[in-house]
């Protein structure tokens, strides 16, 4: 299952209101108010600063060094070492291409259009079709990140389901996991995320008042117009924090391309994270690793804050 | 009725039977890599395929119902998912209550950073997160990997708990206060009572999301009698010699069937329009 979003309620985004004016003299008494009042937030606080500030300092710091794994005495600094290696080296190029492949293909045009084309339907389809079809998909979605590899392991090898299907319409089988592996993890991705769009979807669809698409029936406009000049304006929040999640879900993918393919067949497959893992645990080379996780850290940053740009013109 | 309306309203009886084949079409695909795993797993001879199965049997069940395969990963699951879960949803109600209740210069900042960390991918802090934990000896613990899933899925919790509690009244707590009853208390007695599906959207939607995730136990735990569900049902491909796809089918269905009931009863309780990623309102 991915995350859900957040932006369930919009009052964060609001301004607050005047900020408390606290003249100086009264520093100290809002401070002895303060404090009780905000410890229950201590807590959580601790839990955060030093299980996930803390790897993501410790992050930063060992990118720009050359520790390993194994028996080193002392790692050292080593500037932007990891980094000018990473440019250079074919692998790293690759998994970013195939990254890049894997995001467009299965989340910003697999999951959101299909998620799109899903909940559009859905407004149209009679009960008992969309209860089973939502059923279906949401299914998929629930499942756990490896199990949903094993089902499509099974239905895109060599003697699978997919084959056995195009064999039935006389049309040529082939190995996908061998000749097309980054396809068959993007249709992957596609089949286990589509639910989430399909949900915001759905219920921002649910949110356009009848009368407007109504008017525009009447009016004479067809389908594919009252979509593109009605409803697709009306969803357009909808759509920029689904394609931002959506990607945010995509970058992080690792289960699910490991147990299809481990990465290969020879690094065909190979998105960043388990370019990453390989370096680190394979190749024992932790710093190098991590400065590849440092740049989805921050490719992964600014697309949230992106994500939260939007959550703030929202309101 | 005028004939446009007529014409109209058959239009829209077509565009309904259209949209019902687009429906089924997708759903027969989407079904199919989950036939196989019903299928397979009652099937004595199963393969890779979807096919009808050559009889009815559950020797696969039998095959994998055991400690060793079945019950410690699914009990290590749970002592590392209940765990975190607890811990995740006791924060994270605590951390709510000031940030909902009380007005700050810090709330805005603090909640801004939460949202901005709901949505890091926590798959790229991994490797630091391992190499940290072999420095503090906090590799392969139970404990360790509970603390680390419980931050990671923090954030959303909180978030997700602090607009759930803005939902409730403020009226009935300040009849307390004015009784001097502390922050805790009102929390304990008075909010968390009246926001019982909120906390249960969130304990069962940290639950579940721990419960599929393969990344953080594979690369914490070492040790093979530790590992969880997600983890060990790897060990029908590489340990266990000629992959048994029919015991490999069952496995998934065992430990898949929590997460879905889970699902069920937290998208019924909230009604239709609540499915978990509608929390969520655009």
């Amino acid at each position: 299952m991915t995350a859900a979003a957040p932006h369930a309620g919009p009052d964060l985004v609001k301004t607050p209101g005047p900020p408390a004016a606290s003249p100086p003299p009264r520093d100290r008494r809002a401070l002895r108010r303060f404090l009780p009042r905000f410890l229950p937030l201590t807590p959580a606080l601790a839990l955060l600063l030093v299980f996930l500030a803390g790897p993501i300092a410790y992050c930063v710091l060992i990118a720009f060094t050359d520790l390993q794994l194994t028996g080193q005495a002392e790692e050292s600094f080593v500037g932007l070492d990891n980094f000018r290696r990473a440019f250079r080296d074919d692998a790293f190029l690759n998994a970013v291409w195939l990254t890049l492949v894997f995001t467009v293909v299965s989340a910003l045009v697999g999951q959101n259009t299909l998620g799109l084309a899903l909940a559009a339907l859905m407004q149209r389809a009679s009960k008992p079709v969309r209860t089973l079809t939502g059923g279906v998909v949401v299914t998929a979605w629930v499942l756990p990140e490896v199990v949903a590899g094993f089902l499509l392991y099974a239905f895109f090898r060599r003697e699978g389901t997919l084959n056995a299907v195009l064999d039935w319409l006389h049309l040529p089988s082939q190995n996908w996991l061998f000749t097309l592996p980054v396809l068959a993890v993007s249709f992957a991705n596609v089949w286990r995320g589509t639910a989430f769009s399909m949900l915001v979807y759905s219920a921002a669809l649910n949110e356009i008042p009848k009368e407007i698409t109504e008017a525009a029936e009447v009016d004479g406009a067809s389908g594919w117009r009252r979509m593109w000049h009605v409803t697709l304006p009306m969803i357009r929040r909808s759509i920029g924090t689904t394609l931002m999640l959506n990607t945010l879900q995509t970058l992080s993918v690792f289960g699910l391309i490991w147990v299809m393919t481990r990465g290969g067949p020879g690094g065909k497959s190979q998105t960043l994270p388990l370019f990453m893992y390989e370096q680190a645990f394979q190749n024992s080379l932790i710093g190098y690793g991590t400065a590849v996780a440092l740049l989805l850290l921050l490719v992964g940053s600014l697309f949230s804050l992106l994500y939260m740009r939007l959550l703030r013109t929202e309101v | 009725m005028s004939p446009s309306t007529r014409s109209l309203s058959s239009r829209r009886t077509a565009r309904r039977l259209a949209a019902d084949a687009g429906l089924l079409v997708v759903a027969v695909a989407f079904l199919l890599p989950l036939a196989w795993v019903v299928l397979s797993a009652v099937d004595p001879h199963a393969g890779l395929r979807v096919k009808t199965p050559d009889g009815v049997t559950l020797e696969h069940f039998d095959a994998i119902l055991t400690d060793e395969i079945t019950f410690t990963p699914l009990l290590n699951s749970l002592v590392l998912c209940g765990g975190a879960t607890a811990l995740t949803v006791v924060c994270a109600a605590l951390a709510a209550y000031p940030l909902s209740r009380y007005r700050s210069r810090l709330n805005r900042p603090f909640l801004l950073t939460i949202l901005f960390a709901t949505s890091l991918p926590i798959t790229a802090i991994m490797v630091p997160v391992y190499a940290l934990f072999v420095r503090v000896n906090l590799i392969d613990t139970m404990q360790g990997t509970i603390f680390f899933f419980a931050a990671s899925q923090l954030p959303f919790a909180v978030w997700l708990m602090k607009n759930f509690m803005d939902g409730v009244p403020k009226e009935l707590e300040e009849a307390a206060w004015t009784d001097g009853a502390s922050s805790f208390q009102s929390l304990a007695r008075i909010v968390l009572p009246l926001m019982g599906p909120g906390v249960a959207v969130v304990t069962v939607f940290s639950f579940v999301m721990m419960w599929g995730n393969f990344f953080v136990p594979f690369m914490l735990l070492l040790s093979p009698d530790l590992m969880p569900a997600s983890v060990s049902i790897n060990d029908f491909f590489g340990n266990r010699g000629m992959v048994a796809y029919g015991q490999l089918a069952a496995f998934s269905i065992v430990y898949s069937t929590p997460v879905i009931l889970l699902y069920v009863l937290i998208s019924r309780r909230l009604g239709a329009g609540f499915a978990l990623g509608g929390a969520v309102k655009g």
